[in-house]
């Protein structure tokens, strides 16, 4: 099987975000791999072990999204690229969405696309579903098992809100994976080794034979959020049941419930 | 005249999101300020009686997709049926609850109709016929203003961030019947099963949370039966007690069991409880936490409830500063006091 994983590189969940200038700054966090996009790879990995194939790591982004790249080499991924184009400096979703796909018409024989559920820098949760639409292939989002796999169909499990639901989908495919997939394995030792020396071809537009896709969604304004006055207030003195009498009182005169 | 605000019902198996209500109402708010009429779109099978509940909400017709094949939710056939319909009935702004339903179809549905989407918008205004919206990014940790330059203006609204949406049984509207857009062999998806998850609370449309976290499984006073012996399972079996607790107290509130990712981790509860930056991310009125440190990936999850309560051991807990109310104590000692306590003060 060949299979194509798309990997944002974002700063690290820990990371203090801050503006500077009408300019995001995550200090000095390091940048990762998104985390939902390990599991994106975890998926992969597993289907190719199974199946036998290769999975093709794909990113668009900067020099910097090289971390992210290295690390699902450093996971076991054979192959990566990254599109780096600086005509895709304000991006929005559909035209990442539009180089993505095109990528993976370049790359070529994809049996299914991997994504991660959401990017926890922008927080969207729409590409998988855009790709899907522009490459005319069916979506398979929140998928948290696959059952079975043959030449010409996949069986997945996706887990909503609602329930689990059981699908199968004609490939090729796009498909987003949740944590309930299983935890991502670590980067061996052999593998960040090998991610380390791996050349890493990079793409502009104009190698997939496209322009660069106008952005539909401009951001006039970046902000941190208003502070928030918080009167803090601790609750305490006499016994366990005394204090959580007093809370209960203090919750009743928020009026919230 | 032509309704230009539309408005997405999302449903599942016949039953509304209440986001989707909210959708409506905010439509129609929309709708008033630009002089125009709000349509809502209700895709199913079987759906008929969402079209009336939705006229209630607030909308003057109502595109009707009532097919048998669109009974199993398919994000690619439904947004095939709305982004036709919307290439025909050109709306200036469609609005869709963020459910992740919402979430796919609007990116489908931007793809069609060549136009851009902003997603899980907290606020918005108008200016003539353009929406400027703001929205959380880096799990809220900024915001930032957002304006769609195609047309329609697809928007996925966040729930509980708009006003409570008030029913009006008087009001009447249209119902016009919309066909399915894509044919079995091009959707390509077949739903072979489903199993429904556990009855209670969608943790995003819950007014009251009560979560737990690590502390929940730290009693050293509880003896698990004799049959759990692994250390693992001893520290499971001690959380479900705590989360028991919590979710006593969650029921006297008509609220939502929420948990940290520590918890989910160790297998105390399942990941769909999960609140934070890769679990769910919620603003109830009442956010109540459990044996939570707080760590920066938890509070980007809850950080804007309206009243934090923290329960915590450790009074250096961050939790601590972003608490209205804040109890130095085990929850073992508090928490069947409060839920006692709670329960006397809301009189049930
Ligand atoms: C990429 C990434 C994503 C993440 N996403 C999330 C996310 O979505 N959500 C999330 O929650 N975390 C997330 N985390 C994890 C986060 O960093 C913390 O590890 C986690 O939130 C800690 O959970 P906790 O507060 O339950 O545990 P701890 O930090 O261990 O805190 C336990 C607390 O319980 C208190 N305690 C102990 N016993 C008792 C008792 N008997 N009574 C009262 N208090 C007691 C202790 O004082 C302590 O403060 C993420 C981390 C990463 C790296
Ligand atoms: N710049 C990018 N490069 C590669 N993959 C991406 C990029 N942006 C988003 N993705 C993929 O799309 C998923 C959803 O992202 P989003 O829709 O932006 O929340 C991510 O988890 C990635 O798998």
């Amino acid at each position: 099987m060949k299979i194509i994983v798309c990997v944002k590189q974002v700063p690290d969940s820990a990371a203090t975000m801050s503006v500077d200038n009408g300019k995001v700054s995550w200090g000095d966090a390091p940048l990762v791999i998104n985390p939902w996009d390990e599991y994106a790879v975890e998926a992969a990995l597993r289907l190719t072990e199974e199946h036998g194939g290769d999975v093709v790591a794909l990113s668009l982004g900067d020099e910097n999204a090289k971390e992210a790249i290295k690390h699902a080499l450093a996971m076991g991924c054979s192959e990566a690229i990254l599109v780096n184009d600086p005509a895709m400096a304000g991006a929005d979703t559909q035209a990442v969405a539009r180089v993505l796909a095109a990528a993976i018409q370049k790359i070529g024989d994809a049996d299914v696309v991997v994504f991660g559920k959401q990017a926890i820098d922008s927080d969207v949760g729409a590409t998988p579903a855009m790709v899907a639409r522009l490459l005319g292939w069916p979506a398979l989002t929140l998928v948290s098992q696959i059952s079975e796999v043959n030449g010409s169909s996949i069986k997945a499990e996706r887990t909503m809100e609602e329930g689990r639901q059981q699908v199968e989908a004609g490939l090729p495919a796009v498909l987003s994976i949740v944590k309930d997939y299983g935890e991502p394995r670590y980067p061996s030792f052999i593998g960040i080794r090998k991610a380390s020396r791996a050349q890493v071809p990079e793409w502009t537009a104009a190698d997939m034979g496209i322009t660069a896709p106008e952005a539909m969604v401009a951001w006039p304004e970046v902000m941190e959020p208003p502070a928030r006055q918080i009167a803090n207030e601790i609750i305490e003195g006499g016994s366990p049941e005394e204090i959580a009498a007093k809370l209960a009182d203090k919750i009743m005169e928020e009026k919230v419930l | 005249m032509a309704n230009k605000v539309w408005a997405f019902v999302d449903q599942f198996k016949g039953k509304a999101l209440p986001a989707s209500w909210e959708v409506v109402y905010t439509g129609r708010k929309l709708a008033d300020q630009m002089g125009t009429g709000l349509a809502a779109v209700v895709i199913g099978s079987g759906v008929q009686d969402l079209a009336q509940t939705a006229i209630q909400y607030g909308a003057d017709e109502v595109f009707l997709a009532d097919d048998p094949s669109l009974d199993d939710y398919r994000a690619n056939a439904y947004a095939a049926v709305l982004a036709q319909a919307a290439s025909q009935g050109e709306p200036e702004i469609v609005l869709f609850p963020t459910s992740t339903r919402g979430r796919e179809m609007a990116g489908m549905a931007a793809v069609d109709l060549n136009t851009g989407v902003l997603v899980d918008v907290v606020a918005m205004e108008l200016e003539g016929d353009q929406l400027v919206a703001t929205r959380p990014v880096y799990a809220g940790k900024l915001l930032s203003k957002v304006v769609c330059k195609g047309r329609p203006q697809l928007v996925t609204l966040r729930a509980r961030a708009f006003e409570k949406p008030v029913a009006d049984a008087s009001r009447t509207g249209t119902v016009t019947a919309t066909p399915a857009a894509m044919a079995e062999d091009e959707i390509k998806v077949k739903v072979m099963g489903y199993e429904k998850a556990e009855a209670g609370v969608s943790l995003t449309d819950a007014s009251v949370i009560v979560s737990g976290g690590r502390g929940t499984s730290n009693n050293p006073k509880l003896d698990p039966p004799a049959d759990v012996t692994d250390e693992a399972e001893v520290e499971i079996w001690k959380a479900q007690q705590g989360f028991k607790l919590i979710g006593d107290l969650a029921s006297v509130l008509g609220g939502a069991v929420g948990a940290s990712r520590a918890a989910v981790d160790a297998g105390y509860i399942p990941y769909s409880h999960q609140v934070g930056q890769t679990g769910k991310v919620v603003s109830p009125d009442l956010y109540i936490a459990n044996g939570i440190s707080g760590a920066i990936q938890h509070l980007a999850g809850m950080r804007s409830s309206k009243v934090i309560v923290a329960i915590n051991k450790d009074p250096d807990a961050p939790i601590f500063k972003y608490a209205r109310f804040g109890v130095v104590a085990d929850l073992y000692e508090i928490l069947p006091h409060l839920t006692a306590a709670m329960k006397e003060r809301l009189d049930k």
